[in-house]
């Protein structure tokens, strides 16, 4: 079933290009932007289109921190390590993310749900430190907003229930430092 | 259609808008205004305007560059000057519409300045003191336009040094370009018009021109908000050059990272076409031109002309020895002119103004302006365009506001990667391309960070070498283990392992890479190294010798600690954030840091209330007071 979606996507996608070399890295954005990743066989197909080697179109395609291998979350996030936000304390900020979720930059979560990368400017830097989830841009992040942030996208996962004790606490937590702020 | 209909057509649709009694309501919708909620806004000001029936024109534009001022909207209307409304957020808008739009008051309260004289109202927005030192040639019409209709641009004055253009030879508008004295934007400050000369002199065909927007450099944004403001300006500049060189395909590479520039380019580059300002035959002269918008796969390398060349043929982005040049020998093993997105957008301003014009702002080297991207500890971050020749001293404080909080100035990072850091000592430095070499720091594309009293040196040397290693391609053995060794060394500073030799091992390290690196990526990465230990040796001295860290940055020679006199007893909010569960209760009630167990995230100095303070970072460790954690029973 899964093999069956990535050749119907892939042939949509291919039709779109040129039988030519040169269009390799238009084609892999496309295949990563379908999938929101690199499959494997996804990329056997292109090789096989644009006549090029296996090695070959992986040579490419790890060249770019762009291109993924494994799959990304359903709720991407990307912690900028600009200079701005270097500055700003956004490590901090990404050792708080991978501390809450349990995983380390570059990882997803067991349920899917969450996958962790870092980037390296995303140009706003007056808003440093800044965090990306989806297209959300969260601007000014400090390591105890990292839980007030993804509070709301955990509920909606269905790995916390807002009627949890621990959650409670959590929000209680976050009352007590809104009202301080 | 003929160039003057075109004009006509738009000058109109603008003059409609401008003179309308329909007020008009300008919002900043750039990346970084998106990021501060300016859809929001533009959300919040169609319901408002629906609700209550007023009838208004809301135009999307792009950024202005007061970036600390997001989202910013001007609000036009008749018998009021221009006003420019700063940090709006949508609980604003109601306000704005009912008392502004419906009736007279003008909410100055929210209010940035006016842009027009008159009337008494301050502040007015070009006699601030930061005006007085700006020239916006580059950034002319970014934050006033919308980027997405071409008619805006037009009616501005755009596409009119094209036409010119289309009137001249292509020798003449060599010669106007070499005595505008323009040096490439891009870092470097290539005479543009040499390189241009040599182009036009290569044999083979086809040309190719390409537009260099991989702005990958930490910090800088200046091309990003360019494009998304007013991306008109640059294709003009590369429909320019292309006429110049007889070429027909043309490229603008772009980051990937860069979404928004990418779609606002696409649009723009869509409406020349229909206008037939762009494509087949253009404005009937027999000259084809097509631009295509590339998008780069994140590789920092691939802001290297070579590299990015062979990206662009879908290979790995690795440069390669040169000569011979990529204006002989570049795309495809064709003649290619490579410049920057700033380059070009100056390229119009040249033709239709004349060299004479350019030539007389700025430096004796360095002519035009310079656009900077300031950012970090400073009061108005946002980007900044001056003369070359402007001190750095006159950004920083009288554009930049000065150091944020009141802190202390330690020094300015300017080029990114490639650059270096200056002392307070360089502050009447002049920016330009020779001067700044001269310091030790570089023009670079335009990044300037500031930086103060709690920003370690020896960290921010690491932090940029550790991006130019985890960027570097791998290709040459000064790129591939020479900064690995430097990185390393660093890596033993920063985690208190520093030996005293290893300063001096830096500096022979350093300069090996610079001499026998394959591309500019290598040969420049050394710098933030260099400088820093050059005007901040004190700092990698306390470091390696005293294992101390005099900013309080890194994390492995520091501590945080509760000073037990300040601590307010009741209050828990350290205990309740604390991922580790390392603090813990005295019997005295006052809060304790097991040091033991502390992983140093600093969320207890970060939640401990203002009034209490009493969380501080210390350095070295062996200057943590003994533990007073309470043992188990007491507990």
């Amino acid at each position: 079933m899964q093999e069956k979606t990535v050749r119907g996507k892939l042939t949509e996608i291919l039709a779109g290009f040129k039988k030519d070399r040169s269009r390799l890295i238009p084609i892999l954005q496309r295949v990563q932007h379908a999938f929101a990743y690199l499959p494997r066989d996804a990329m056997l197909e292109v090789g096989s289109y644009l006549g090029m080697t296996d090695v070959q179109i992986y040579g490419v395609a790890s060249f770019y921190n762009h291109f993924r291998f494994t799959p990304l979350g359903r709720h991407p996030i990307k912690m900028c390590m600009g200079t701005a936000c270097h500055m700003a304390g956004g490590r901090l900020v990404l050792e708080a993310l991978e501390r809450v979720l349990d995983i380390k930059v570059g990882g997803i979560t067991e349920n899917g749900e969450f996958s962790l990368d870092r980037v390296a400017c995303i140009g706003c830097c007056g808003l440093a430190p800044v965090m990306v989830i989806g297209e959300r841009i969260y601007p000014k992040m400090s390591p105890t907003k990292v839980d007030e942030a993804l509070v709301n996208l955990k509920i909606e996962a269905g790995e916390v229930s807002p009627a949890n004790d621990d959650q409670a606490a959590k929000e209680d937590q976050i009352k007590i430092l809104d009202k301080r702020l | 259609m003929k160039f003057e209909e075109i004009q006509r057509a738009a000058k109109a649709e603008w003059e409609s808008l401008e003179h309308d009694q329909a007020p008009v309501i300008r919002i900043g919708t750039a990346t970084s205004d998106r990021a501060s909620g300016a859809l929001e806004v533009v959300e919040s000001f169609e319901k408002e305007l629906y609700r209550l029936n007023v009838e208004a024109k809301i135009i999307q534009t792009g950024s202005v560059g007061f970036c600390n001022y997001e989202p910013l909207v001007i609000i036009s209307k008749p018998d009021y000057p221009r006003i420019c409304y700063k940090n709006v957020t949508p609980d604003m808008v109601p306000r704005l519409v009912e008392g502004f739009l419906l009736e007279d008051d003008p909410c100055m309260e929210f209010a940035l300045g006016t842009l027009e004289g008159g009337n008494g109202t301050p502040p007015y927005i070009p006699e601030l003191p930061r005006s007085e030192h700006e020239l916006r040639l580059v950034l002319r019409n970014c934050g006033f336009i919308d980027p997405e209709n071409i008619n805006h641009y037009i009616a501005l004055g755009g596409y009119t040094a094209f036409v010119k253009a289309l009137e001249m030879t292509a020798e003449e508008i060599l010669e106007e370009i070499k005595q505008s004295g323009l040096r490439g934007r891009g870092g470097a400050g290539f005479p543009t018009g040499k390189k241009l000369e040599s182009c036009m002199k290569a044999r083979e065909t086809p040309k190719y021109v390409i537009c260099n927007a991989d702005e990958g450099d930490p910090g800088a944004f200046m091309d990003r908000v360019v494009l998304e403001s007013d991306p008109h300006s640059v294709l003009e500049g590369m429909i320019i050059i292309g006429y110049t060189l007889n070429s027909s395909q043309s490229y603008i590479y772009t980051r990937m990272e860069y979404p928004l520039a990418v779609d606002r380019l696409k649009t723009a580059i869509e409406q020349a076409k229909q206008l037939g300002l762009l494509g087949e035959d253009i404005l009937g002269t027999g000259f084809s031109f097509n631009i295509e918008v590339f998008q780069g796969a994140g590789a920092f390398i691939c802001g290297e002309s070579s590299a990015l060349m062979y990206s662009i043929e879908g290979k790995r982005g690795f440069p390669r020895v040169k000569p011979p040049r990529s204006i002989e020998v570049g795309l495809r093993q064709k003649p290619t002119q490579l410049n920057n997105v700033k380059t070009f957008a100056c390229i119009p301003v040249i033709i239709e103004q004349g060299a004479e014009y350019f030539s007389s702002i700025g430096s004796d080297r360095s002519k035009g302006t310079a656009v900077f991207a300031l950012a970090g500890k400073v009061e108005n971050v946002g980007l900044v365009e001056v003369p070359m020749g402007t001190t750095l001293k006159k950004v920083i404080y009288d554009i930049g506001g000065g150091v944020k909080d009141g802190k202390g100035f330690k020094g300015v990072q300017i080029g990114g990667p490639s650059g270096g850091c200056l002392p307070e000592a360089f502050l009447d430095t002049s920016i330009d391309f020779d001067s700044l070499t001269e310091a030790g720091a570089m023009m670079g594309s335009g990044g300037m960070i500031i930086m103060d009293e709690d920003n370690c040196m020896v960290d921010v040397a690491h932090f940029f070498l550790d991006f130019t290693q985890k960027e570097c391609c791998g290709k040459c053995v000064m790129g591939r283990l020479g900064i690995k060794q430097m990185m390393s060394i660093l890596e033993d500073i920063v985690s208190g392992d520093g030996r005293p030799e290893d300063i001096e091992q830096l500096i022979s390290l350093g300069e090996d890479i610079k001499t026998g690196s394959l591309c500019g990526l290598g040969k420049s990465a050394p710098n933030p190294v260099l400088t820093t230990i050059q005007y901040f040796r004190d700092e990698y001295e306390a470091h390696i010798l005293e294992k101390r860290c005099p900013a309080l940055v890194c994390r492995d020679l520091i501590a945080y600690y509760i000073i037990p006199e300040k601590c307010y007893r009741g209050c828990e909010h350290c205990v309740l954030t604390c991922p580790s569960e390392a603090i813990v209760e005295h019997p005295k009630r006052f809060k304790v840091i097991d040091q033991s167990k502390c992983i140093k995230c600093g969320n207890c100095l970060e939640v401990c209330p203002p009034e209490y303070n009493a969380v501080i970072k210390i350095s070295p460790i062996s200057q943590v007071p003994p533990s007073e954690v309470p043992s188990k029973d007491e507990q």
